[in-house]
């Protein structure tokens, strides 16, 4: 065989593999520093030092508050949400071969959401119960979206209009709860409705970071059939895959980083559907790209954040800012998809 | 194919005395039921005294005008459904998916923020200017590609505007929480804030829309087996499809700017009496108006109830009924016409 | 050389879930040829091929490889043996020909691999073969229906397997891709000694490039043998219900089905 082929093949391996790795550590870099953005700025902008010694343990007046108390909590909330977001959005892309399936499209998160919602405010329940309904309902709604949407044939489009169906529905039930539970206020809306990092409390997010601990391995163990299911049912089986173990495993941990960081934000609009796209498109095609999907979705929510808190003279929560993101991309997407005929 | 022309007059009539039965009944149920129940004497003496000291009286002559609002509403809203099904040949066709209303919404909340409006009078234009620009926006990206506007583009694309679009809404009314307060209806429709002057304002929009539609009816008709076969038989076909959109955007427009957004009520409306009456536009249009008008007001009166002392505003409770009408309507469609 | 494997059908019925295609297919793959599966559209060829390569359960009935029924081997195992290209392959957007040419190495691999001496050989020697070295790091999507075919090829041929299934493998292609495809898929054949199955549309290029043919109509199978012995007018009058006379090809020496129709009779 020809030496000069295996050195093509390794040039071009070798040159996507640095690609991933630079891209990669840029990501994490900047999302470092968003999240050191994130502590510094405020109403009052604390220098480094003072972040640090907080951090610590320091007892500084009014730092320890504003940081601990609210920054911290919510760059946390942000930082971990975020990269949920992202990493699921990208298997449920990928899996079902179609940027529009997605959790975010599809309403699944709207279904954590409304769980989420109706616990905390009709049933009033602690965080454990929260998350597991928002769990519970994350998993069967996309259930319910598979069973309807399967069919005899099964069809991407016939998907999405049940799950945008599906979503309009857990949004009115999402009006009703607030309507019921006396919190009508537009600051829980904007929670429940699009995902805000508003008022969020350390106590909530232990178990968000453990459920990343355990279900994001899971996930970076599978990528390689998750590559394998690109290929198609037929080439994915006959390459040894058993697909259908694959398929629930990552769709089982996808919905549930979702569910879980749905209950603690809110569905934050946009992140799952813009997240692994970006990726892809910084990355390229051919090595497991759910890291920096969830970095980029990290990257998202933080910016997204920081814009929404500090670019206008208003504060905005950040699912607005996204919301008003990812819309023209998806517009886009659909007009690309449209000319060529892929829908 | 059945031949309609024999059997459907009786049937058509049976089915109109049905509506227009059941339409009276929500009618008597909408004045009768609320925050407070009143008993049918109480109403009929509300009614006919017009004594405004009474504590009774005032909530049947306020229930009235909701009474009255929701029949032009539901009416306008069945009726633009019926013409926006008809035009896109699309059975999930619905002005509020299309994302019209959500653009109606947000030309009026700019006006009234950038440009100072308060009247209704003026809204309305900016309702409909929004309504109209969202429309064809909407309908020119679904209609890029191979097989023009189907059903998923529409649904897809409406989606994503009507996401842009309510989240640049509410972005513009939140640090204005005078507008919020006033207005929170812009995020959800509801007949609550109508008023005898909006009443009066959208009945010319209504009549026009209306009267469009009865016009257009029978090349619509000819519109739904094809659009050569349309052509073959004399019909301008596109000069007929802008003006049903027309009227339907129109209608739907107008209905938004004193209402807020309704999501699906033309969805529903129209199929409902399509599964009763079959698809001839002439008979579907009066029955969806009826239909429309009966659905939104039996929904208000559940949103009074469910909502006491407060009110579920309608578009939470249509949007309740009627997503499950997509997702049936989505299941049982076949995957080419998606 | 690829290993010879004995592969065969017992009584097997097969279908989609509540359809039955085929029934009572009783047959043996003969190892190290290329077998081609003729029939009408609809006759079962597709689901034959799927339902050896295990992408469907029988409904009765069993498919035997080396003396084992063919489902108790494990996924991995049987991808050494077995490879499938399917009739509408999906291409992932934006993958470069090495890289989809190297997912045919995953039975070889382990979860975490990077690739050995032997993947990187493996590969290339793939697209050696099937000329396609020099799209190395293109693309697929931007080469021509012929040359993608081509790299699928070559990803199942990465996959060393002894065993080749191809689901119409040349329907989409011009003529000229498909004399390519199947003159590849020949010396594959004669110097590997792989032994590959195929489902052909075309009865004079199945003739030709045949070593053994099977002839399904209506899910049953009604003949096998050389394409000598299976071309014939009355059996192809049988499977297609097409009146013909078959003659010998000038080029190739192999039988030639020339139809009669109502029109352009002598």
């Amino acid at each position: 065989m020809n030496i000069n082929t295996i050195s093509k093949i390794k040039h071009g391996r070798n040159s996507r593999k640095r690609r991933w790795n630079i891209v990669t550590i840029t990501l994490t870099v900047i999302v470092t520093l968003l999240c050191i953005a994130m502590l510094l700025l405020g109403n009052t902008i604390y220098p480094l030092n003072v972040v640090v010694k907080v951090l610590l343990g320091e007892e500084i007046k009014g730092a320890t508050f504003a940081i601990e108390t609210i920054r911290l909590p919510r760059m946390l909330a942000g930082l971990f949400t975020g990269f949920a977001f992202g990493i699921a959005g990208y298997i449920f892309q990928t899996m079902l071969r179609n940027p529009l399936a997605n959790p975010n499209v599809i309403g699944v998160t709207s279904g954590s959401s409304a769980a989420a919602v109706f616990c905390i405010i009709i049933l009033q329940s602690n965080k454990a119960v929260v998350s597991l309904a928002s769990i519970i309902a994350g998993l069967l709604t996309t259930l319910i979206i598979y069973v309807l949407a399967r069919g005899k044939v099964f069809s991407i489009g016939r998907l999405i209009l049940v799950g945008i169906g599906l979503q309009a529905m857990c949004n009115a039930f999402i009006t009703y709860v607030m309507l019921i539970g006396k919190q009508h206020d537009l600051p829980s809306a904007m929670r429940w409705l699009t995902g805000s990092l508003n008022g969020i409390k350390l106590q909530e997010l232990p178990i968000l970071v453990v459920s990343i601990i355990i279900f994001v391995p899971i996930i970076i163990v599978l990528s390689k059939p998750l590559s394998m299911l690109e290929l198609g049912e037929q080439s994915a089986k006959m390459l040894g895959i058993n697909t259908d173990l694959t398929r629930i495993v990552l769709i089982i941990c996808a919905v549930i980083l979702v569910a879980i960081a749905t209950s603690v934000t809110g569905p934050i609009a946009s992140i799952a559907f813009l997240a692994g796209p970006i990726a892809t498109r910084l990355v390229g095609v051919g090595l497991s790209n759910s890291i920096p999907a969830g970095l980029v979705g990290a990257f998202l929510v933080l910016a997204a954040d920081l814009v929404g808190q500090f670019a206008f003279i208003v504060k905005y929560p950040v699912g607005i800012i996204t919301g008003i993101i990812g819309a023209p991309y998806l517009l886009f997407l659909l007009i690309q998809m449209n000319r060529r005929g892929d829908l | 194919m059945k031949d309609r022309s024999n059997y459907l007059p009786k049937q058509f009539i049976l089915i109109a005395f049905l509506l227009i039965a059941l339409l009276l009944l929500s009618i008597i149920a909408s004045l009768m039921f609320g925050s407070r129940a009143l008993t049918i004497q109480e109403v009929i003496d509300g009614l006919i005294t017009g004594n405004s000291e009474s504590y009774e009286t005032s909530i049947v002559q306020k229930r009235i005008i909701r009474t009255v609002f929701a029949i032009c509403c539901g009416a306008a809203l069945g009726v633009s459904g019926v013409l926006m099904q008809s035009v896109t040949r699309n059975p999930i066709a619905d002005p509020s998916i299309l994302g019209v209303n959500t653009g109606a919404a947000l030309f009026v909340v700019c006006g009234m923020t950038y440009f100072n409006i308060n009247t209704a009078n003026h809204y309305i234009w900016f309702a409909l200017a929004g309504a109209m620009i969202v429309s064809v926006f909407v309908f020119g990206i679904s209609s890029l590609g191979r097989g023009g506007a189907t059903p998923l583009k529409l649904v897809l694309a409406g989606a994503a505007t009507s996401v842009a679009l309510t989240s640049l809404t509410t972005g513009i009314m939140i640090p204005r929480s005078f507008i919020m307060d006033q207005f929170r209806f812009w995020q959800v429709g509801s007949v609550g804030a109508g008023t005898w002057e909006s009443v009066t304002l959208i009945t010319p929009f209504l009549l026009i829309g209306i009267v469009i539609a009865l016009f257009t009816a029978p090349a619509l008709n000819a519109l739904a087996l094809g659009e050569d076969v349309a052509t073959g038989l004399g019909v301008k076909t596109g000069f007929i499809k802008l003006m049903a959109s027309f009227a339907a955007v129109m209608l739907c427009g107008a209905t938004t700017a004193v209402a807020g957004p309704i999501a699906f009520v033309g969805l529903l409306a129209t199929h409902v009496v399509r599964l009763l009456i079959g698809a001839d536009i002439k008979f579907l249009l009066p029955m969806s108006a009826l239909t429309g008008a009966t659905l939104l007001i039996i929904s208000d009166v559940l949103g009074r109830l469910i909502g006491r002392p407060g009110e579920l505003e309608v578009g939470v409770l249509t949007a309740f009924i009627g997503a499950p009408l997509l997702i049936i309507l989505a299941m049982k469609a076949k995957v080419r016409s998606l | 050389m690829s290993a010879s494997h004995v592969l065969l059908a017992e009584k097997l019925a097969s279908g989609y879930d509540t359809t039955s295609i085929l029934d009572d297919i009783n047959l043996q793959i003969p190892s190290n040829k290329i077998s081609v599966i003729i029939g009408a559209n609809g006759c079962g060829k597709s689901t034959l091929l799927k339902t050896l390569a295990r992408l469907i359960k029988p409904t009765t009935g069993q498919i035997v490889l080396d003396g084992e029924l063919i489902h108790k081997y494990p996924s991995k195992h049987l991808a050494k043996i077995v490879g499938l290209l399917p009739q509408s392959p999906i291409v992932p957007e934006g993958i470069t020909v090495a890289d989809l040419v190297g997912r045919g190495r995953f039975p070889h691999q382990s979860l975490f691999g990077s690739w050995n001496k032997q993947d990187y050989e493996a590969v290339a020697k793939a697209m050696d073969i099937m000329n396609i070295s020099q799209f190395a790091n293109r693309n697929v999507d931007e080469l021509s229906g012929g040359q993608r075919q081509r790299v699928w090829i070559a990803m199942a041929l990465a996959q060393q397997t002894d065993i080749l299934f191809l689901d119409e493998p040349t329907t989409f292609l011009d003529i000229t891709y498909q004399i390519e495809i199947l003159d590849m898929l020949t010396e594959l054949n004669r110097t590997l000694g792989t032994t590959i199955v195929m489902v052909l549309h075309d009865i004079n290029l199945s003739a030709r490039y045949a070593d053994y043919l099977f002839a399904l109509r209506d899910g049953k199978l009604i003949a096998e043998g050389n394409p000598a012995q299976v071309i014939t007018a009355s059996l192809i009058k049988q499977v297609f219900g097409l009146d013909c006379s078959v003659i010998e090809d000038p080029i190739s020496g192999s039988p030639s089905v020339i139809p009669i129709g109502r029109y352009h009779v002598k």
